[in-house]
């Protein structure tokens, strides 16, 4: 309800939003997808030329993208499973009568402020350091020999590094949620004789079901673009090992300088993002009904 | 100076109207209370007033100038609303003089009108407060300072007292009135209690679903209602509209009667009845009964009544002030 | 009212919590130690803890060797650059969207939500080359404005989502008090909105600083933030570890010093308001 001046005004003040991010991702995207179809390396510039879906089929059919893509899948649900599974159990124990919340609060939620660039080189080396790393001293103070963490389980160490990120997240929306528990509904559970196993599974778990949906879709859309870690950690190794779907297109694009092949793995990249935003723009945009 | 005239305004919103083209006069001085049940547009019209909606057609003219097309800061009309809308992070003093700061007031005009505003609303000691640390009276009396610091050609009240409680309320209503006796300035006052409008109005202008059921004054809409909405609504208890052999009788299709309008004997009486309940309030005692074929009728009795729920009455309605009401619900004299 | 506990349970609880909280920090703890430490120390078997020569050669180092004060003012006026012009763009917007709605805002609101579901890869190479074209590899304002975009639908969602609460009466009041737009949204709305429009830009500055695809990517020297000062560390020459957590720390204790004061705004900005 507005009147018409105000209406006028209020095209003329979105305006200038929606134009520049049209041009952000409609102009690029309409680039990227023209790339994708044309023979261009930057290395051979004055050979370009149009080849269809080559590019699509020769990424597609490329045994790294394989790879690639089962890394990237692994990667998120791995990281997923450990920040939710987690941050449940954190929420849980955070939201506890307990002594000093506030500062609690504040450790758990810090990993999240790291840059990712320094979480992976503090965990790749003071950490995870086979020779003089904590955890290294941790496993020989127990008489075993220590892991050789980015050599032998390089997947593995690249979502240890993750998912601490990414646990703080999970941890303080979670927790939000449960503070949202009618304190109330606490006390009838209990006059219900509910113990806490039932009173979690039917009164806590269908309260923040919806917060876990959020915390999934928001990790994912974060997690399928997982650059930075990878960067600085195995730079995408041993081999492939650790190279998934945003890193396999840097790679194209910005070591081997093949735009057309990058261009088509960028478009892949968008399309497996698409399919998650569908389910978190349908929850966000129910949540914006009330 | 202060009239206000609307020529066939009417209001859509998409596809669906909600004020189906008022004509109305309010004069200048003229305290005019829009009345009616919630959903009848009432609001809508003061924002049209106001002109925080547009029109989607007539006319609107202030003092005799068109006034449709402009803006609501350039109407030189000022507005009470429900909520108080008081600028939170603006002191009681900020808050009356911000309409004046717009305008370009010099700080000492401004000083001067802002005092004049707080001593007449018992403010001056509350000058420098935030809101939030003032009683709801108090707000209620900053929203109305703000309002007449601008001296504006008319003020426009929307459901202003419906967040008091009901003590405030009757003492509010009190106050309002005499701003106007004081000012007599033009005030348009919306509300759906119709106590409210039966004890303020100069004129009270009754809608029903957009349109405008009846104008007059309190008394003429009480004494001669124009049909069976504005007869119900003014009033209360409600009146009783009784159809059948009782209207056939009397040459109509509905005849209603006020609760206070009948005679009621333990022996006999035209319409036999069975009590309800009766609700005994001290200076009045109110009947619910069933009236044999007739269905539920409620009547008011000076006093105590010695009525009880099951005992049989007979009631006889007051022929002279009994209405009667055609089959379309107009009435018919 | 809490439910009734024995304290015995209440400090069992309190210490399985702190154990938790303790080893989620911990890294972040060992990085702090270990910035104090000599090089040697740092790569000491069985670990020093507390008992060392607490020494701040480090910070000398990191400064005097790859000058860290150019990288943190970059950081700085990327973060806060980009989010000041950000929000230029996205308060009047979101003024649009909450307090004038039209029929399509709703699906304005998905849509500029949806550009944040773009996954960086898809468009890193035409914004390179265009880059490259265009001169602006390795400039601030080119990364600033980056920056600035890949945040402004986060702005304008959490200015949007602080605005609804604002009752549309009083900027009405205004407005009948004979405010023009300008004055109504510089008085009346903007002082109203300032912890809002406050928590807003403390997040969007928090994400900007932390950015390290387009960061990584499109600044080598002169435009690097911190965190390509950070990736300067993984390939290192000699014992690095010391001055990597002083590196490290430097980098990101203004940030996570922001990030606790605003951690209670945080949730409903990731969330876009899912979770309040």
């Amino acid at each position: 309800m507005a009147t018409q001046q105000t209406s006028a005004a209020a095209r003329v003040l979105v305006a200038p939003s929606v134009v520049l991010l049209f041009l952000w991702m409609i102009v690029p995207l309409a680039m990227t997808l023209y790339f994708s179809s044309l023979r261009y390396s930057l290395l051979d510039a004055e050979n370009i030329g149009f080849v269809g879906l080559q590019n699509y089929t020769a990424f597609l059919s490329d045994p790294d993208f394989t790879s690639a893509l089962l890394n990237t899948l692994i990667l998120v649900g791995s990281v997923l499973a450990i920040s939710v599974g987690g941050g449940i159990l954190v929420a849980l124990l955070m939201d506890q009568p307990v002594f000093g919340q506030n500062a609690l609060r504040l450790m758990v939620i810090a990993p999240f402020f790291v840059m990712p660039t320094v979480s992976a080189l503090v965990w790749k080396n003071l950490l995870m350091n086979p020779d003089s790393g904590l955890f290294a001293w941790i496993a020989r103070s127990f008489g075993l020999e220590p892991v050789v963490w980015f050599t032998n389980y390089p997947m593995l160490s690249v979502i240890i590094v993750v998912s601490w990120e990414w646990l703080p997240f999970a941890s303080l929306i979670l927790l939000t949620a449960l503070q949202s528990l009618d304190e109330e509904q606490k006390e009838a559970a209990q006059l219900d004789g509910a113990g806490p196993f039932s009173y979690f599974f039917y009164i806590v778990l269908p309260h923040i079901a919806r917060a876990i949906t959020v915390v999934i879709l928001i990790e994912t859309i974060f997690l399928l673009s997982v650059f930075a870690e990878i960067y600085v950690t195995t730079g995408g190794g041993p081999g492939v090992a650790t190279t998934n779907i945003p890193f396999l297109v840097y790679k194209e694009a910005l070591l081997n300088f093949d735009v057309g092949s990058a261009s088509a793995g960028g478009i892949v990249a968008v399309v497996l993002a698409n399919i998650v935003a569908i389910f978190l723009m349908r929850i966000v945009g129910r949540n914006l009904e009330g | 100076m202060g009239s206000i005239q609307l020529k066939s305004v009417r209001k859509a919103f998409g596809a669906v109207s909600v004020i189906n083209g008022v004509d109305l006069d309010i004069k200048n001085g003229e305290f005019a209370v829009f009345v009616g049940p919630s959903g009848c547009g009432k609001s809508t019209l003061l924002r049209l007033i106001a002109g925080l909606e547009d029109v989607t057609s007539g006319q609107i003219l202030i003092d005799g100038q068109d006034a449709t097309d402009i803006g609501p800061s350039k109407r030189g009309l000022a507005m009470v609303f429900q909520s108080y809308a008081l600028y939170p992070h603006m002191s009681v003093r900020g808050n009356i003089a911000f309409a004046l700061k717009m305008a370009g007031e010099k700080a000492d005009v401004i000083e001067r009108k802002v005092s004049k505003a707080a001593a007449t609303l018992n403010l001056t000691d509350y000058l420098d407060r935030k809101p939030r640390q003032l009683s709801g009276g108090q707000r209620q009396r900053v929203a109305i300072g703000r309002a007449i610091v601008r001296e504006p050609k008319a003020f426009l009240f929307d459901e202003p007292l419906s967040n008091l409680d009901a003590s405030l309320r009757v003492q509010m209503r009190v106050e309002i009135g005499e701003l106007h006796n004081d000012l007599k300035t033009t005030m348009i006052y919306v509300t759906h209690d119709q106590v409210e409008a039966m004890t303020m109005a100069d004129k009270i202008v009754v809608l029903d679903r957009g349109s405008v059921a009846q104008v007059g004054t309190p008394l003429e809409l009480y004494n001669r209602p124009n049909g069976l909405f504005v007869a119900g609504f003014i009033g209360s208890p409600k009146m009783n509209f009784i159809g059948g052999a009782p209207a056939a009788k009397r040459g109509a299709a509905t005849i209603g009667i006020r609760p206070e309008h009948v005679a009621i004997s333990t022996t006999d009486g035209e319409w036999p009845a069975t009590v309800r309940l009766a609700e005994h309030l001290g200076s009045d005692t109110f009947v619910h009964a069933e009236g044999d074929g007739l269905g539920p009728l409620t009547l008011r009795l000076e006093g105590e009544a010695p009525l009880k729920p099951d005992q049989r009455i007979f009631v006889t309605p007051r022929e002279a002030n009994l209405h009667k009401f055609d089959k379309d619900g107009r009435r018919i004299d | 009212m809490a439910m009734k506990q024995s304290i015995g349970k209440r400090v069992g609880v309190t210490i399985l919590a702190w154990t938790v909280a303790f080893l989620i920090f911990f890294p972040i703890l060992w990085t702090f130690i270990t910035s104090f430490k000599s090089e040697l120390d740092a790569i000491a078997m069985p670990p020093k803890f507390l008992f060392f020569n607490w020494t701040l050669e480090n910070y000398a180092e990191v400064q005097s060797r790859s000058n860290y004060l150019k990288y943190a003012f970059n950081s700085i006026v990327l973060s806060v650059g980009a989010n000041i012009l950000g929000l230029l763009v996205a308060v009047p917007a979101a003024w649009a969207m909450a307090f004038a709605p039209g029929k399509r805002t709703k699906d304005l609101l998905m849509w500029m939500l949806s550009t944040k579901m773009m996954p960086a890869v898809g468009v890193l190479v035409p914004i390179y080359l265009l880059f490259r074209d265009l001169g602006l590899l390795d400039s601030l304002w080119g990364i600033g404005f980056v920056l600035m975009l890949l945040n402004l639908p986060i702005l304008i969602w959490m200015l949007y989502t602080y605005f609804k609460e604002i009752p549309i009466d009083i900027l009405e009041a205004a407005r009948m008090d004979g405010a023009s737009l300008f004055n109504e949204i510089v008085y009346v709305l903007t002082p109203m909105a300032v912890p809002g429009i406050a928590s807003t830009m403390l997040l969007a500055i928090i994400l900007s600083w932390n950015e390290a695809f387009w960061t990584l990517n499109l600044a080598t020297s002169n435009a690097a933030p911190l965190t390509a000062f950070i990736a300067s560390y993984s390939a290192p020459e000699g014992f690095f570890w010391a001055k990597l957590s002083a590196a490290s720390t430097l980098a990101i204790a203004p940030i996570l010093i922001l990030g606790w004061f605003s951690q209670k705004q945080l949730v409903r900005g990731l969330t876009f308001g899912a979770v309040k």
